[in-house]
């Protein structure tokens, strides 16, 4: 605990002073680069440590706040969830700079204080053994969360994106906080081990919690329909920010969805129910709306909510499971849920990087003024590329082997006795193959617009390779993308004791059913293994051959049309637009067409736009509503502080003559 | 590994693939020709194709990158590694474990996800359209086949091709007939899609803006379509060995017999298809998706009949 709690400290002293010398912002920058790189290693280095030795750390300490004393655990589940918060921070922290350098002012230097504050944040939330402490770091995450996005406060776009996403995150807070009233009301405690007591046996209890952790923790994860903030948020962020926040924090509310179910008695079906309703409705309309995005991180954030449904539709199986007593079936949906936590962090941290690749080389993410970069960037796009195709999860990557274990655990199901289970697991396997067919289609997209074919506007084809700490940051992820995918027996079969930990079963019971789908993908592996050999085979054996009979370049086919510009180039648009049409009840796309006209058309245009329908049909009306029936509350807004003074003393009064009556 | 259990045969099923896929073009071609009353090209004819796409030389366009040559090894190379999950007639794969199924989805989608970025890469509109449909249809074909495959693994039990396959026989068939009948019939449909056959694509056709997967690979040349022919004829195998494995469910125990049967099948299904193409007509395009999502519908309902 000590090595953590240092970790803690230099992340914030880094950040600390960072804020102090924002008035020199080369000096801050070094400090809140040198703090998140030390502090993030050393983070790194206390959850290697816990998950290697499988002993848990525990402190406890005396703090003057109500409500149990400062507790914090590292068990498994955290130390597990610790690797992508410590791991991405660690990364970020490394490009952040080149990524800022330049800007010179200081915001910039201001945002690592944010940064750094937001990692120890997340840590905190993680390790948090008491619920006040939780909701605490849970609220500092949130805002300093909300200080980066709106890192850029000139823009009133950004204004709107940071405001959107302030009130998001205290919905979702407030169903918390009536989480924790209710569970610390009943236990008398803030202490996670009395929350222990009070919920095992108590079925309608559970079920309250965890519905309320479901929507209060769901939409920090950003679970259809509370991912509205998402596709706001991620374009408007820094970056590197970005890479953290969709990497990192949307797992925390993953995490909370899954500690709160440790917490609990062996849970009912219809929990996993909702579960895989939640992940295949996330999921199939995550992807679907990123396909008609053409703002390159609108488009990633979208894939970040796609990516949590396959997450929820893992761990949903594996509940379903626990409630049928089918413990493979079970210990299988969570390794695949888990897997898929930290895998998302990796290839979505890697493609938010690469996406702040591109918009620092040709200073737009707009997809159709893109193309060719690959040519200009060969590192930063070889990295996408092996992003794009983990995301996609294609083998022999790290996305395939979480996608693997998701499949199996679906086809498990089917296979199995119970009809209910068959069915729980035909749609999972299902929604997951029309997942990964549209995510396909969507990365064929992005990749294909952005990096290949010519460049569409003056500013890609002026683009330049970014910095080495930026590309640094990026390689590491991409060889991580790779080494899980051609590690995955290893990665499997180490996943068993923070499953064990996660589904309540015993260690043994845990590996024993994670040996066979390790073994198989062993043998995946192993037909990877003979992919690439018979790939270099067939590159050599091309390359003798176009040795001898030779190889020139020329003008490509355009049905005889001999000079092709780029602007004839398919757009990001044109490509998505079948799909797009087919599914325009769920997108619900506008689209502008202008026609050719005449004999001698001179102008024709297609451009679809995008907003998010439950933005505009959901909340944007609730909110209309909302303002309406509070408006008469003005009144009270006087905009004189001492009349807040007076509020105060007035309500605090009030407690006290309320709290002697009722004595 | 897990060898499964053939013995010293476990090469033949990838090596009959490999030497036999072109043959089934060949078949599909000299049908069609002899319906409509032509002689034909030689059954050898695709053999002869690859061999001389191989050995000439290659143009490629002006904004290629290398990914536009890396596009067709990764394809072929992919759809020659799902040879190693795929059981054929009695024969087992020669690598079958717990999910192999999975695998052989991966394969298939990042030899498809290499076809299109490769087209993409040339910077051509048309290539770009064919690659846009290619994803377009890929996207629903997937959740197609899924669907097939869960449907065989409720029925036999098993979550491997091998015993999956193994599992089949003419008592299954007896048993479950409108499933069994129901998949079979997802499998032509997908057999159809993904080697983009008429009534979804004309291979033949020579119009770029009606063309799916011949468009996508209009500008390579040279071994790089050499290879793209061969992996071509590898994918219309596979998808056919998934197909013929289940309407030719004969394990007699006798290699000889049961890889006769299974041949005989395969030279079916490749009849077949040629009869189909010289009997229909291409549908529309806005079309093609009503007719993969009907494939999905069916062994949908192949599940829940069997389910219920």
């Amino acid at each position: 605990m000590d090595v953590f709690l240092v970790a803690l400290a230099l992340l914030w002293v880094g950040g600390g002073i960072a804020a102090v010398l924002r008035a020199r912002p080369d000096a801050a920058q070094i400090a809140g680069q040198a703090g998140a790189v030390a502090g993030s290693a050393v983070g790194l280095a206390a959850a290697i440590g816990v998950l290697v030795s499988g002993r848990g750390e525990t402190l406890v300490a005396f703090w003057p706040m109500p409500g149990g004393e400062l507790n914090l655990a590292i068990d498994a589940l955290s130390a597990f969830f610790l690797l992508p918060v410590f791991g991405l921070s660690l990364l970020t922290g490394l490009y952040g700079r080149s990524y800022l350098a330049g800007r010179g002012n200081a915001a910039a230097a201001a945002s690592w204080f944010h940064l750094n504050t937001l990692t120890v944040a997340m840590a905190l939330v993680i390790v948090a053994a008491n619920g006040l402490l939780l909701l605490l770091a849970w609220e500092v995450m949130a805002l300093s969360s909300f200080f980066l996005v709106i890192a850029d406060d000139r823009q009133a776009s950004v204004r709107h994106a940071a405001w959107t996403y302030l009130v998001a995150a205290h919905l979702g807070t407030s169903f918390l906080l009536v989480l924790f009233v209710l569970l610390g009301s009943a236990a008398g405690t803030g202490d996670f081990s009395g929350y222990i007591g009070v919920l095992r046996g108590n079925p309608a209890l559970s079920s309250a919690i965890f519905l309320l952790a479901l929507i209060g923790f769901g939409s920090k994860a950003g679970i259809v329909p509370a991912h509205v903030w998402l596709p706001e948020a991620h374009p408007v962020a820094p970056s590197h920010a970005s890479a953290l926040m969709s990497g990192a924090m949307i797992k925390v509310g993953i995490y909370g969805i899954v500690r709160i179910l440790t917490m609990m008695d062996a849970p009912p079906a219809w929990w996993g129910w909702v579960l895989i309703a939640a992940g295949a409705s996330s999921g199939v309309l995550g992807v679907l709306f990123a396909l008609a995005q053409h703002d390159l991180k609108r488009l990633l954030a979208y894939h970040s909510v796609e990516n949590i449904g396959i997450i929820l539709l893992g761990i949903g199986i594996g509940v379903l499971g626990l409630a049928h007593g089918m413990t493979t079936l079970a210990v299988i949906g969570f390794a695949a849920g888990l897997l898929h936590v930290l895998n998302h962090s990796i290839f979505k941290g890697l493609l938010f990087l690469g996406a702040g690749a591109v918009q620092h080389a040709a200073h737009t993410l707009e997809l159709e003024e893109l193309g060719g970069l690959l040519k200009r960037m060969k590192w930063t796009g070889t990295c996408f590329l092996i992003g794009a195709a983990a995301i996609v999860g294609l083998p022999p990557l790290n996305g395939f082997v979480s996608e693997f274990l998701l499949f199996y655990s679906g086809f498990l199901g089917i296979a199995g006795a119970s009809a209910t289970v068959a069915a729980a697991g035909l749609i999972a396997v299902v929604a997951m193959g029309l997942i990964s067919g549209l995510a396909a289609a969507c990365f064929a997209k992005a990749f294909g617009v952005v990096f290949l074919g010519t460049a569409r506007s003056h500013e890609a084809e002026a683009a330049h390779e970014v910095a080495p700490p930026m590309l640094a940051a990026m390689a590491v992820l991409a060889l991580l993308c790779v080494a899980i995918g051609a590690a995955a027996p290893v990665v499997v079969r180490s996943l068993g004791v923070v499953v064990a930990q996660a589904t309540g079963l015993a260690a043994p019971q845990v590996r024993a059913a994670l040996a066979p789908v390790a073994g198989g993908l062993g043998n995946a592996t192993a037909i990877f293994a003979v992919l690439a050999l018979a790939a270099a085979l067939l590159w050599l054996v091309r390359a003798r051959r176009l040795a001898i009979a030779g190889a020139a370049r020329g003008p490509v086919w355009g049905c005889g049309f001999q000079h092709p510009t780029a602007r004839m180039q398919y757009t990001a648009s044109s490509f998505a637009q079948p799909l797009t049409t087919q599914f325009r009840l769920f997108i619900g796309s506008r689209e502008r067409l202008v026609p050719p006209a005449g004999y001698f058309p001179e102008t024709a245009s297609y451009a679809s736009d995008t907003g998010d329908p439950f933005l505009r049909l959901l909340f944007a009306p609730g909110f209309r509503w909302f303002s309406r029936v509070v408006a008469p509350l003005h009144v009270l807004q006087r905009g004189h502080i001492h009349v807040y003074v007076l509020y105060l003393a007035a309500t605090l009064v009030g407690l006290l003559i309320w709290g002697s009556l009722w004595q | 590994m897990t060898m499964s259990a053939t013995g010293l045969h476990w090469f033949l099923s990838p090596l009959c693939a490999l030497l036999l896929a072109p043959l089934l073009p060949g078949l599909i071609n000299r049908t069609k020709a002899l319906v409509a009353g032509r002689r034909g090209p030689p059954l050898l004819q695709p053999y002869r194709d690859a061999l001389k796409s191989l050995r000439r030389g290659a143009v490629y366009g002006a904004a290629t990158s290398p990914l536009f040559r890396l596009g067709p090894v990764v394809n072929l190379a992919a759809l020659a590694a799902s040879l190693l999950v795929l059981p054929f007639a009695g024969i087992g794969a020669p690598v079958g474990f717990a999910g192999d199924l999975i695998v052989l989805a991966g394969l298939l989608a990042l030899g498809r996800f290499a076809t299109m970025l490769a087209a993409l890469d040339t910077g051509s509109s048309f290539e770009g359209m064919g690659a846009s449909r290619e994803a377009h249809f890929a996207a629903l074909a997937e959740p197609a086949l899924l669907l097939a495959l869960a449907t065989l693994v409720r029925v036999t039990g098993a979550v491997s091709l091998t015993p999956i396959y193994a599992a089949i026989g003419i008592a299954t068939w007896a048993h479950t007939l409108p499933t069994l009948a129901l998949v079979a019939l997802t499998f032509v449909v997908l057999e159809l899609v993904e080697n983009s056959r008429i009534p979804v694509d004309d291979p033949n056709t020579h119009l770029e803006l009606t063309m799916i997967h011949e468009v996508m690979v209009l500008d390579h040349s040279g071994p790089d379509l050499a290879f793209i022919q061969y992996a071509a004829a590898l994918k219309l195998w596979v998808l056919g060995a998934l197909f013929v494995g289940l309407v030719v469910p004969l394990h007699g125990g006798s290699l000889w017999l049961d890889g006769a049967a299974a041949l005989l099948g395969m030279a079916g299904l490749a009849v077949g298809i040629g009869m189909v193409e010289a009997a229909m007509a291409r549908y529309r395009l806005v079309h093609v998706p009503q007719f993969i999502v009907g494939a999905a519908t069916l062994s949908a309902v192949a599940f829940i009949v069997y389910l219920a």
